[in-house]
């Protein structure tokens, strides 16, 4: 048991990290430059040096590399300070989508230009009526001679406003059973008859749009899968969304509250030094170390060229509500100051605060707690599914909600 | 990164459950839940026989000379099968203290009876209830005879010898003490789990001697416990574990309102919440492991860190999985009272959940401010 890289991955690091020190972003180079077109400067430079989407095949413009390798780049990667990426979604799941169900054609056409940030991609799977229960999703498709005709609303679409594609899951036949009457096709997000509203958050952000769909024409040609086999597809999607997504992220973690109980008093003395304090940092530590080696763990299959286990699946279930928890934490050991948010006056510039705001969408995004429970009492633990009422039901059929 | 147990290491895993599946099934914990023996003796010869007690003692002393991956292996299997043994004690502790601190004389006295199984050891600190620290201890040596009580002492009814903390001129320390002096008097401890024992000890100018440095007893004892907790850690994890796959299977095969229960939510996330703290408890019972393995500066964050996640795991697995069972859960004819029992007994040996998350914060701050 170690932590060290085999001989062929300490190369693959060493190169990575050589090729990162010498071609990352100066600042003079991003000045100026808005966040799509740093990203795209970005993303550019390393396709044109083979750095860009590592796992994919090299004639879809990747690597070829393996998952362990990719894991390496993103470590070394995140060791430099590069322009935040708007291709996640594009890279990390309508890629891998287009790779298993378009054609050759398309996939020549597409994917390098995705690969190397010339094009910007975005999911629209979730609607107002359909989100836990995605393919309860009622958007319509009609077909007309070689196109499909849609109308209807998605909804929580990251980055619509400035994607030039889209993946798209839509019900071509409401009278089938609600699984079975899905198909799935790529579009033009320039296409007439999309208009996108940004939604704006609890946070103050928008990171995510309505699109409305008005007569808007897609060409069979894009269809992905067979007709009626739109689910299926967006399996492939879905697996790939779990493993992007990972374990939250954000700013707020053990140190930082650790350290902030170091500076503040609670009562007359260092917060840190009251066990009440010391316990639920302790708490949080050891779910913070225990994702840490679990991945690690995983890491490790990836090595020796393995499948990791399903004990990953836990990182977003985890890792988004401790997020939240820290973050509340944080806020009350500043007492009323905590309420203060404005970045000249908050501490740390008001992570805290905007961890408090934000932490809520990660618990929903991507799966909610309650889905992600779900997926592994399913998936890992081999539990039933939960009775389903509107099973072998005719879309058209199956009761909904208020409106 | 190579953060996984070696394929000699799997080998021995599944040699270790299908002995432990034919010579440690309920039934035999069962017999000492409801008998009045105070281990399984036969299942102890097989475990000396196997060479688990002696994987860590050197072969100059009759041992394996295997690591701690290997003890650690072995740990989680004995915890998933509550074997109702003196492993911990006579293992995590007696003999680490002996390896760490023994006089080449000490190992030699008692290793290889450690080894081959003809001597049992056990650790004797507490004094009665409450916290024990090192300003608490009573039990006194002078002229090298000890005196005090101690209780309860896990193992301290069958053990030969006990390593006992008592206040020598230079404040507490650790003394080897052979149980079969006159001046010892034992009495059996009736407490929450039946199928490991307990003892009362009564010493009185018992003989003793001095193990490692005069008034370092209490910086042994934190160390021994630091190594110790960490396969007693393994153990919680293979018991929570257990609890679980008890929990699922009943789940599955109990039908309420026309269905299994293990399809409603409720006790599904239920299920996800065992399998998410068991989880995190065995990957940072994969550090301590390697910090124990490697002799790392980190051995006390991981050891406690294990410690904390492993006993929260076993407990919420534990209580669970009765809650699963319903009222079948809480009769004595089902076995959910095993992980429940000894989920608590190894919760508060070594010192229980707050003592450990404060080791771990305060070992940070060490680490830190180094």
């Amino acid at each position: 048991m170690d932590f060290k890289d085999t001989p062929e991955e300490a190369a693959f690091r060493e190169q990575a990290r050589q090729w990162l020190q010498a071609n990352a972003p100066t600042q003079e180079e991003l000045a100026g430059l808005d966040a799509i077109s740093a990203a795209k400067l970005w993303q550019k430079r390393k396709y044109d040096a083979g750095w860009a989407c590592i796992t994919w095949p090299k004639e879809h413009g990747g690597r070829g590399a393996t998952p362990m390798e990719n894991v390496i780049w993103g470590q070394e990667e995140a060791r430099v300070n590069t322009p935040d990426s708007v291709f996640a979604i594009g890279h990390g799941m309508c890629g891998p989508t287009m790779m298993a169900w378009a054609t050759e054609d398309q996939n020549k056409r597409y994917l390098p230009r995705l690969a190397s940030g010339e094009e910007i991609w975005c999911q629209l799977f979730s609607e107002p009526a359909g989100g836990s229960d995605l393919a309860a999703l009622r958007t319509r498709a009609v077909r007309d001679g070689d196109e499909w005709v849609i109308n209807g609303q998605k909804i929580w679409t990251s980055g619509a406003h400035f994607s030039d594609f889209g993946i798209i899951v839509l019900r071509t036949d409401p009278e089938a059973p609600k699984h079975q009457g899905l198909s799935y096709f790529f579009l033009d997000m320039k296409s007439p008859g999309i208009e996108i509203k940004p939604i704006k958050q609890i946070s103050g952000a928008a990171n995510f749009n309505e699109v409305y769909f008005t007569d808007v024409r897609v060409p069979d040609a894009q269809r992905l899968g067979a007709v009626g086999q739109g689910w299926q597809v967006a399996l492939t999607t879905l697996m790939n969304e779990r493993a992007a997504i990972g374990s939250g992220g954000g700013g707020v973690n053990f140190d930082s509250v650790f350290e902030l109980a170091q500076a503040v008093n609670l009562g007359d003395r260092p917060a840190i030094e009251d066990s009440g304090v010391r316990r639920r940092l302790a708490d949080w530590y050891v779910q913070e170390a225990g994702l840490k080696y679990t991945g690690y763990r995983s890491m490790s299959a990836l090595s020796r060229g393995e499948t990791p286990g399903p004990e990953n699946s836990i990182g977003k279930l985890v890792g988004a509500p401790k997020l939240q928890d820290m973050a509340t934490f944080a806020l009350d050991l500043l007492e009323s100051g905590g309420a203060i948010w404005d970045p000249e006056l908050s501490e740390k510039a008001g992570l805290f605060q905007a961890t408090y705001m934000s932490s809520p969408g990660l618990r929903i995004a991507g799966g909610t707690d309650e889905i992600m429970a779900n997926i592994i009492a399913e998936r890992v633990l081999g539990l039933p599914q939960d009775v389903r009422v509107d099973k072998g039901i005719p879309f058209n059929k199956i009761p909904t909600s208020n409106s | 990164m190579n953060f996984e147990f070696s394929e000699e290491q799997n080998m021995l895993r599944e040699q270790a459950q299908g002995f432990l599946k034919d010579h440690c099934p309920t039934a035999a914990v069962r017999t000492i839940l409801d008998g009045d023996e105070p281990f399984d003796r036969n299942l102890w010869r097989s475990v000396v026989d196997m060479g688990w007690v002696a994987t860590t003692i050197p072969e100059e002393f009759d041992g394996l000379g295997l690591g701690y991956l290997e003890l650690s292996v072995i740990a989680e299997e004995l915890g998933r099968v509550f074997a109702p043994l003196p492993f911990s004690s006579s293992v995590y502790l007696a003999t680490e203290a002996l390896l760490g601190w023994g006089s080449r004389q000490q190992k030699e006295a008692w290793l290889p009876k450690l080894a081959n199984g003809t001597a049992i050891g056990c650790f004797a600190v507490a004094e009665g209830g409450g916290h024990t620290t090192a300003g608490s201890i009573q039990a006194t040596v002078a002229d090298g005879a000890l005196s005090g009580r101690k209780t309860p002492v896990t193992d301290g009814d069958i053990a030969d010898f006990a390593i006992v903390i008592a206040n020598g001129r230079a404040g507490p320390s650790a003394w080897i003490v052979a149980l079969d002096d006159d001046g010892v008097t034992r009495s059996p401890v009736a407490t929450l789990d039946p199928t490991r024992s307990h003892a009362s000890i009564e010493l009185r100018g018992v003989r003793a001697e001095l193990l490692g440095q005069e008034g370092e007893g209490w910086s042994l004892l934190e160390q021994v416990y630091n190594r110790a907790a960490v396969l007693f850690a393994w153990e919680q994890v293979g018991g929570a574990e257990t609890a679980l796959q008890m929990a699922k299977e009943y789940a599955l095969g109990r039908f309420a309102f026309g269905r299994p229960i293990a399809s409603y939510q409720a006790i599904k996330h239920k299920l996800v919440n065992m399998y998410v703290k068991n989880t995190l408890a065995r990957s940072n019972c994969y550090y301590g492991s390697w910090a124990l393995s490697t002799g790392a500066p980190d051995l006390p964050i991981a050891a406690a860190a294990a410690r904390v996640a492993a006993i929260q795991a076993y407990h919420f697995a534990a209580k669970e999985n009765i809650q699963t069972h319903g009222g079948m859960g809480f009769t004595w004819e089902f076995d959910c009272q095993i992980p429940y029992r000894r989920s608590r007994l190894l919760a508060v040996n070594l010192g229980s959940e707050a003592v450990w998350q404060e080791k771990l914060i305060a070992a940070i701050e060490t680490s830190r401010a180094a």
